[in-house]
């Protein structure tokens, strides 16, 4: 799966988040969304794209979402 | 002609109210009692006495011009007409004297004298009214006749006069006219297009559609009203004209938009003679539009598939089979895909055409047979943020209302709908409230025909720039909150009390107020504030909304901006206000409802739930997956990088109605097994390896939801051309994979869904017979349904206010692409327009066009009707352009109904946020002309050459 796709609706994702005032509330919000919504497969893609390259195209808190979903799925693992 | 079974009581029920007293009669000495306000015809046909008429028909106002009703009142001198007077208390009525029958006897002698003989109205295979009075009063020649020499009347009279047949469906016969205005008053009371006229007067006075014009050219919208109320065989359906009487009636549901109209389906064997709308139809209330009454003709058209195909490579020709043999291919190519790329490499796609029954078997074949949550449906290209969106704040994924609520709003705010050419029979209910004085606010960018259609004109008309809905949805929301409309008290009570103050400072941001915001939306400030006001200070304001609300890279948030408003104003919770989702295609809802969507199972419960899931593995007797599968445009993706190789589509064609197709058809090429089922050799068949046969909805059993939650039977009216009902096909593949169901009929699917469902654990076939539809939830507390939602307390339990920061679209205009796109629908066309393309309906459309405004047209050369390039970051196409003022400078707009238009190789595959609904309300283009057909079209002819070629077998048995 394009990674370029990916980052392009995380960060949509993020964009209605972004008037949440506290960064860590909107990662979290953003983290749950992509829990509920997106297929393994697509999680994992994102993951694997973070820990490549630290998510360098990510908005805002999308990045620290994402890194919380590495997170989840490392502790699972 | 009113339909086969229909009797008719001549005029209309007393408007219901609760100070109506009853008031009781005697009718040639029987007693009645009827509510204060009914006619004594009305009153006398509850006793089962017909008294004669002719200018008088339920489903319109007395009018009182035939005089052949009248009646004796006791203690009153005349002779007063039965259906122009109300009954009151105590009146001893006569409808039969010697005198009343010379009265009659005059005027049926005077009509006749001037009408086509008995044998010729017969001839018509209609009915006719004045002659079936004639008869029934023994009259049988007419004093008044004219002498005849050689057979025809000599002197002044309207026989032989032209037939006007222009329309494809019905013909206009004046010889048969008696000019009761019937039609006349049908078009404008019944469906609000006031298209007829009695034009002249005295002998000379005739029926006339608009100025005297064919009724083709007329602004005549073919609903067919003025045919049913004509009385005579003066306007006849030309397929009642073509293949005689119709001998029986089958109820059942209109299978095109989403107002679900109920139909009689008048039949002669197993062909449809007419389909007359229901009068006990409760979303249609006996009204239909010209897709539902006239055309069905795609349901025999010969270029049904009516025998199961398999192909290996899409470039090979299709090899009809057996269904045992298509069956069989198919689950052994999944079974082998399974085997070879994992559990997650196929998945299947649901359809709001198809049926509850059909619908929720496909979704229990992707979770239990294939074992996976690929499953998604077709609303997630229209209304899947209407869900998303509404289950946040309100706590449900559903409109509010039922339709007839809008009779009670005082101000109607209509955003991002067309309901005149996407939910027609609604609109002209719309309309009657409108005439009736309710306030109408427009949100469009284009100027729809509501905006000032005849004895209506919206009091705002808000033109925004495509894209910007939210920000001025966010400004109308300052307004009220900032200029203290908001209603605190209902707030308190009923919302969550933390987001409300989140939200109410976000709105009240200067930044939101409509000055601000006039500079994105493009809406002067003062008409915003305007309109807020109307809409906040209503005693009931209602919200209906389309797909210029949904289909945006903000759809989900406009939806959210939409419930927070109506929250705010305390708009929700009773008749007449509510946020309603005008639903495109006639089972959006229902297949919304029984969980289509890759992350939920029917009645919108997460796969993640695990007491959920338990459920449903019992039932199904099948551990269940409980991570959300792959939506259409992940699937997309998936099978791009080949982790996704197999789909079974039941009822769709995403070929055509996905947005960017050029990126849809790369990656339907990169499957290996592709199974369609569907009427025809759609868009989608060309890259498919399996086709199953589909049946029509006069085919099949079933039920469909409508836009308001409606469940309505859809009843066989034929036996299904290619040998099986849609779910019997789904059962079939599911037996074939190896995962046994044994349904006899869909009624034990519904027990199922209703057993699994909690919105549905009280519906039944039988009890849909009994009460003709039911609105879910219907369940124990609400046994027979529930008209309005959230009354007394949301479905979530406190409704949740959402802040809606405006994000601008992606989608920019830039000096390469300055202009605009955006989509929409035609009243006569219907979607991709598979069916509808395969009637007359093409006569008033025949192609998309591309509308630009005058300036725009003029600084690139192009003049009504040319050819035009249509270009956008993700492809090109051609149309032929319209030159309308209906669009402001600097928008374009088109319809995407026919497939060599490619209005979706333009759309790009921006989506909403949280549902990926594609945005094909905005993409950003540049229009030039030219004189030949786009690269993409010239590949299209030639794949269309060669991907649809069938090599027809003899011996194929089923
Ligand atoms: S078909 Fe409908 S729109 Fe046309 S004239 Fe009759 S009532 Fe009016
Ligand atoms: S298309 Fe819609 S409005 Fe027209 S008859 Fe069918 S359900 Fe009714
Ligand atoms: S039916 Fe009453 S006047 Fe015509």
């Amino acid at each position: 799966m394009h990674t370029d796709y990916l980052v392009r609706m995380a960060n949509d994702i993020g964009s209605f988040f972004a008037s949440e005032p506290d960064p860590s509330v909107a990662a979290e919000s953003i983290r749950q969304h992509i829990h509920r919504f997106w297929d393994p497969r697509m999680r994992a893609r994102i993951v694997e794209y973070f820990k490549e390259t630290g998510g360098v195209e990510l908005e805002g808190p999308v990045r620290a979402a994402i890194q919380r979903l590495a997170e989840e799925t490392a502790a699972k693992a | 002609m009113h339909a086969l079974d229909y009797i008719d009581p001549g005029t209309p029920a007393a408007p219901e109210s609760e100070a109506a007293r009853p008031v009781t009669v005697e009718i040639d000495g029987f007693s009645v009692t009827v509510p204060e306000g009914t006619s004594i015809m009305r009153a006398a046909s509850m006793l089962g006495n017909q008294i004669p008429k002719l200018c008088a028909t339920s489903s319109l106002k007395a009018f009182g011009s035939c005089r052949l009703c009248l009646v004796e009142i006791e203690g009153r001198k005349g002779y007063p007409a039965s259906c122009t007077t109300t009954v009151a208390d105590g009146m001893k009525i006569r409808t039969q004297s010697d005198k009343l029958g010379q009265l009659r006897h005059n005027v049926l002698e005077l009509y006749l004298s001037d009408h086509p003989s008995e044998a010729e109205c017969a001839a018509s295979n209609n009915r006719c009214e004045l002659h079936e009075m004639a008869a029934a009063a023994g009259v049988t020649e007419s004093r008044y006749s004219l002498p005849r020499v050689d057979g025809v009347p000599a002197g002044c009279n309207h026989q032989h006069s032209v037939k006007d047949d222009s329309n494809p469906y019905f013909v206009f016969n004046q010889d048969a006219c008696i000019v009761c205005s019937r039609c006349v008053r049908a078009c404008d009371e019944i469906q609000g297009t006031f298209a007829l006229t009695i034009e002249g007067r005295g002998f000379g006075s005739k029926v006339s559609a608009s100025q005297s014009e064919p009724f083709l050219e007329s602004e005549c919208v073919s609903c067919g009203a003025c045919v049913e109320a004509c009385p005579t065989t003066a306007l006849t359906e030309k397929s009642v004209l073509a293949l005689g009487k119709p001998d029986r009636t089958v109820i059942t549901t209109c299978a095109y938009c989403g107002v679900g109209c109920t139909f009689k389906a008048e039949v002669k064997g197993e062909q449809v003679i007419r389909m007359v709308p229901d009068r006990e139809g409760h979303a249609n209330h006996g009204h239909a539009c010209v897709k539902g009454r006239f055309a069905y003709g795609y349901a025999t058209h010969k270029d049904r598939i009516t025998k199961p195909m398999i192909r290996a490579k899409i470039t090979d020709p299709w090899r009809e089979v057996s269904w045992d043999e298509a069956v069989n291919y198919a689950a052994s190519e999944f079974k082998r895909i399974q085997a070879q790329y994992g559990r997650d490499a196929v998945g299947g796609i649901t359809s709001s055409r198809c049926t509850n029954e059909e619908t929720f078997l496909v979704q229990k074949l992707v979770r239990a047979a294939f074992g996976n949550n690929n499953v998604d449906t077709c609303a997630r290209v229209c209304h899947s943020p209407t869900g998303y969106g509404l289950k946040h704040t309100l706590g449900e994924s559903a409109g509010t209302q039922e339709f007839d609520s809008v009779m009670h709003a005082d101000v109607i705010m209509l955003i991002g709908a067309n309901p005149t050419e996407g939910h027609p029979v609604f609109a002209s209910q719309m309309k009657r409230r409108l005439r009736q004085g309710a306030k109408l606010i427009i949100v469009d960018p284009r100027q729809i025909s509501l905006v000032r259609t005849p004895h209506i004109q919206a009091d705002y008309h808000l033109q925004l720039r495509p894209g910007t809905n939210v920000a001025l949805m966010n400004s109308i929301a300052h307004v009220v909150v900032t200029e203290g409309y908001a209603r605190g008290e209902y707030v308190t009570g009923r919302c969550e009390q933390d987001s409300w103050n989140k939200w109410k400072a976000f709105v009240s941001d200067p930044k939101n107020s409509p000055e601000a915001m006039e500079a994105v939306t493009g809406v002067p400030a003062m008409a915003v504030r305007g309109a807020a006001r109307m809409y906040a200070s209503a005693p009931n304001g209602a919200i209906y909304y389309g797909l210029g609300v949904t289909e945006h890279s903000q759809g989900t948030t406009m939806v959210m901006a939409i419930a927070n408003l109506a929250m705010a104003t305390g708009n929700l919770g009773r008749i007449g206000v509510g946020v309603n989702p005008l639903r495109g295609q006639n089972n959006v809802q229902g297949s919304c409802d029984m969980g289509s969507f890759p992350h939920e199972f029917s009645g919108y419960r997460h796969v993640s739930d695990d007491a959920v899931r338990a459920l449903f593995e019992s039932a199904w007797n099948v551990p269940l997956q409980s991570e959300p599968g792959l939506r259409i445009p992940n699937m997309f993706e998936a099978a791009l990088d080949g982790s996704f190789r197999a789909l079974y589509i039941q009822g769709e064609d995403i070929a055509q109605s996905d947005p960017n197709t050029q990126h849809v058809t790369a990656a339907l090429s990169a499957m290996e097994c592709i199974v369609i089922q569907d009427l025809f050799l759609n868009e989608t068949a060309k890259f498919a390896h399996v086709f199953f046969p589909g049946s029509s909805f006069l085919e099949k059993n079933g039920t469909f939801t409508n836009a308001e939650r409606r469940i309505g039977r859809v009843r066989k009216v034929m036996q299904p051309l290619g040998g099986l009902e849609d779910w019997e096909a789904t059962v079939r593949f599911a037996n074939a994979l190896g995962y046994p169901m044994n349904y006899t009929h869909p009624s034990q699917i519904m027990d199922e869904i209703a057993a699994l469902t909690p919105t549905f654990a009280g519906v039944t076939y039988e009890k849909l017979d009994e009460l003709g539809s039911i609105q879910w939830p219907c369940n124990q507390h609400a046994p027979e349904g529930t008209p309005t939602m959230h009354i007394g307390e949301f479905v979530r339990g406190k409704g949740k206010f959402f802040v809606t920061e405006y994000v601008p679209t992606r989608e920019k205009t830039t000096s390469r692409f300055p202009l605009l796109l955006t989509t929409g629908r035609i009243l006569t066309q219907y979607n991709v327009g598979a069916q509808t393309r395969r009637t007359h309906n093409v006569v008033w459309h025949d192609e998309d066009r591309l509308e630009i405004h005058p300036h725009d047209a003029d600084v690139r050369g192009i003049l009504d009707g040319d050819w035009v390039g249509i270009a956008s970051r993700a492809g090109e196409t051609v149309l032929r352009a319209q030159v309308t003022e209906r669009v402001q400078p600097g928008v374009v707009y088109t319809t995407f109904h026919f497939p060599e238009s490619g209005a979706n190789v333009v759309t790009t595959d921006n989506s909403d946020w949280a549902t990926n609904c594609p945005e094909y309300k905005v993409t950003a283009v540049q229009v030039v002309k030219v004189n030949q057909p786009s690269e993409w079209q010239k590949r299209y002819r030639e794949l269309t050459e060669r991907n649809t070629r069938i090599r027809r077998g003899s011996d194929v048995h089923a």
